[in-house]
């Protein structure tokens, strides 16, 4: 075998080189630097972070690709790598003054975040099924880990747990999936997939049926990762047990990453069947917008919420594999913009708003009153709120409508229906949190907090965002009309 | 194509019937007299202490993770061993990389102390 026959082209993967190798001295110098000095790690990593983003930046529109397929530097993978950039610097400085607060200021924990994103950008970044599943198993494997961080607080280990035990059992079916599919077209290669999937009855003679067993292991295992129901249960109990930042983390990224690989595998490699499976697609988005949604409604635990609300935003983005269309791809791009922006700022607040003793998630005792006495955590979290719900002017808004009009475009005029009913239906437990922030008598507890330096700059970045967006969306739409496979 | 699938299946079912065959061949022809020796713990070849079940202590289960990562090493190096010649000084940079890559592993988990049996 001559390996000079195989097209190696490190330029395609040199933002994941970069964290990679930022990934490998945190973890040394975890080891070996003095416990005073430790405070730098952090600076490290987001240094990493902007490294690798100044590099994918450099890369797009060049549509590269190496490795045989197996690597892409295409505008899709390099979008999507902004999103899973971004997400992770602002973890980052979330993560400064948490774990400070924790007394846990630990190398590994940032080394940890930057393999995660690493993998993300794999499952973004890649042709083939196997490199997307190793993607993903990077990603899992890191965030099962974080998410029992605390050590010392049984429900954090409660969350690693659940999250280990399900994610492996889901991890499984995704992969016999994709045995299944290898064994159809006799390639894990989505372009070739491409090719043959509109033939698969012909000169597969009555392995149709298979396909379909391996597309169906496909949805349940990607419908674990972007936490769609039925799939949806260890959300909730992981974000109340993991760290704060961490939870934001999970909210934000993997989630994107999940969509990412579900767009590519099922509006471009089996796109040609798609009669064939929108209708499972119809009734997940259904499903996880009407669940989500009506199971937030009870809830006081604002981390708990928010997860819940996750879940609902992961119908809302599925309705456009509904439609398939170009313009509904770019609306998932958009939606997945905004989502991060709102969701880690919301995550930011609780944060502000919780200490060592407590988390700062109980929305009765912790957050009546709260916007009064905090006036800039109040009003940015009134804006926060405001986008989930989808209020005009921000970005959630415009990501609402550019996936429900290309969903009326396509014809699909009773999955629309039922998404606004949903919309309404959410308004009522975002607007309760902005109610309790500032129109309840404030219990005694709630006092002034002093906000560290990092995490105001992540409320203010992502609320600047939110609102930007919501007035002029048309920049990052044509960017993300640019960035269709 | 489902004939291949076929094999699978016929594969299944022969393997299982094989392992219950076995036992059941071996319970049938194997002449049955136990005695205290035979009947004790195997360590290898030490004499037991105590009972086969005791608690282990966790930080085996440390050994044990850190073993496999240098098993799973070696699964690759065999390999490429054998095919070094034709494969040439770039597959020889790769394994430096891999090597490289779970030697930091290693010092990361003997600097942590976990080689360490307290």
């Amino acid at each position: 075998m001559d390996l000079s026959l195989i097209d190696i082209n490190w330029q395609v993967i040199t933002p994941q080189i970069i964290l990679a190798v930022f990934g490998f001295v945190l973890l040394l110098l975890e080891a070996f630097l003095p416990k005073d000095k430790k405070g730098i790690l952090p600076h490290l990593a987001w240094i990493g972070i902007a490294l690798s983003f100044f590099f994918s930046v450099n890369l797009f529109g060049s549509g590269f690709s190496g490795f045989n397929g197996m690597a892409l530097a295409d505008n899709f993978a390099l979008f999507f790598s902004f999103i899973f950039l971004i997400s992770s610097f602002l973890v980052v400085l979330l993560s400064i003054s948490f774990l400070k607060r924790e007394e846990q200021v630990r190398g590994d924990y940032y080394a940890l975040l930057l393999f995660a994103t690493l993998g993300m950008m794999l499952m973004a970044s890649s042709f083939d099924l196997i490199v997307i599943f190793l993607g993903l198993e990077i990603v899992s494997v890191s965030l099962y880990i974080l998410s029992g961080f605390r050590k010392k607080d049984p429900k954090s280990n409660e969350a690693s747990m659940k999250f280990f035990l399900m994610g492996s059992f889901a991890t499984s079916f995704l992969i016999f999936g994709i045995a299944l599919i290898y064994g159809n077209f006799g390639t894990t290669n989505l372009e070739k997939i491409l090719f043959l999937a509109p033939f698969s009855g012909v000169f597969a003679g009555a392995s149709e049926f298979l396909l379909y067993a391996g597309i169906g292991f496909l949805i349940v295992g990607f419908g674990f990762k972007i936490a769609s129901v039925p799939f949806h249960m260890w959300m909730p109990d992981v974000f109340e047990g993991a760290p704060t930042p961490i939870a934001g983390f999970i909210s934000a990224g993997p989630k994107a990453a999940g969509f990412a690989a579900l767009l590519r595998i099922f509006l471009l490699a089996f796109s040609s069947i798609k009669p064939d499976w929108t209708l499972i697609f119809w009734i997940l988005a259904v499903l996880s917008m009407t669940t989500g949604n009506l199971l937030a409604l009870w809830q006081t635990n604002l981390k708990r919420l928010l997860a819940y609300s996750s879940i609902a935003h992961g119908g809302y983005i599925l309705i456009a594999f509904v439609s398939g269309s170009n313009s509904a791809i770019s609306g998932v791009l958009f939606y997945l913009s905004a989502y991060i922006l709102m969701n880690l700022g919301a995550f930011a607040v609780i944060i502000s708003m919780g200490s060592k003793e407590k988390e700062g998630t109980d929305l009765y005792k912790e957050y009546a009153g709260a916007g009064l006495k905090n006036p800039f955590l109040g009003v940015f979290m009134a804006i926060f709120m405001l986008s989930l719900a989808g209020f005009p002017p921000t970005a959630g808004f415009f990501a609402k409508f550019y996936i429900f009009s290309s969903a009326i475009k396509s014809g699909y005029l009773g999955l629309v229906i039922i998404a606004v009913i949903n919309s309404l239906i959410s308004v009522y437990y975002y607007l309760r949190v902005i109610v309790y922030m500032f129109m309840r008598p404030s219990a005694e507890e709630v006092k002034p907090v002093s906000i560290p330096f990092s995490l105001g700059l992540v409320i203010l970045l992502t609320g600047i965002g939110i609102l930007a967006l919501g007035i002029l969306p048309q920049e990052l739409l044509n960017l993300a009309y640019n960035s269709i496979f | 194509m489902p004939s291949d699938y076929a094999f699978v299946g016929l594969f299944l079912v022969f393997g299982v019937a094989f392992v219950l065959f076995v036992f059941l061949l071996s319970k049938l022809i194997a002449p049955y007299k136990p005695n205290p020796v035979k009947k004790e713990n195997y360590e290898c070849g030490e004499v037991p202490i105590g009972q086969g079940w005791v608690q282990f202590n966790v930080r085996y289960y440390l050994f044990a993770i850190i073993f496999v990562i240098f098993d799973v090493e070696v699964v690759f190096l065999f390999p490429w061993a054998v095919v070094y010649k034709s494969l040439g000084f770039f597959a020889f940079i790769e394994m430096l990389i891999f090597i490289a890559i779970l030697i930091f592993g290693l010092v990361y988990v003997w600097r942590k102390g976990a080689l360490k049996w307290v």
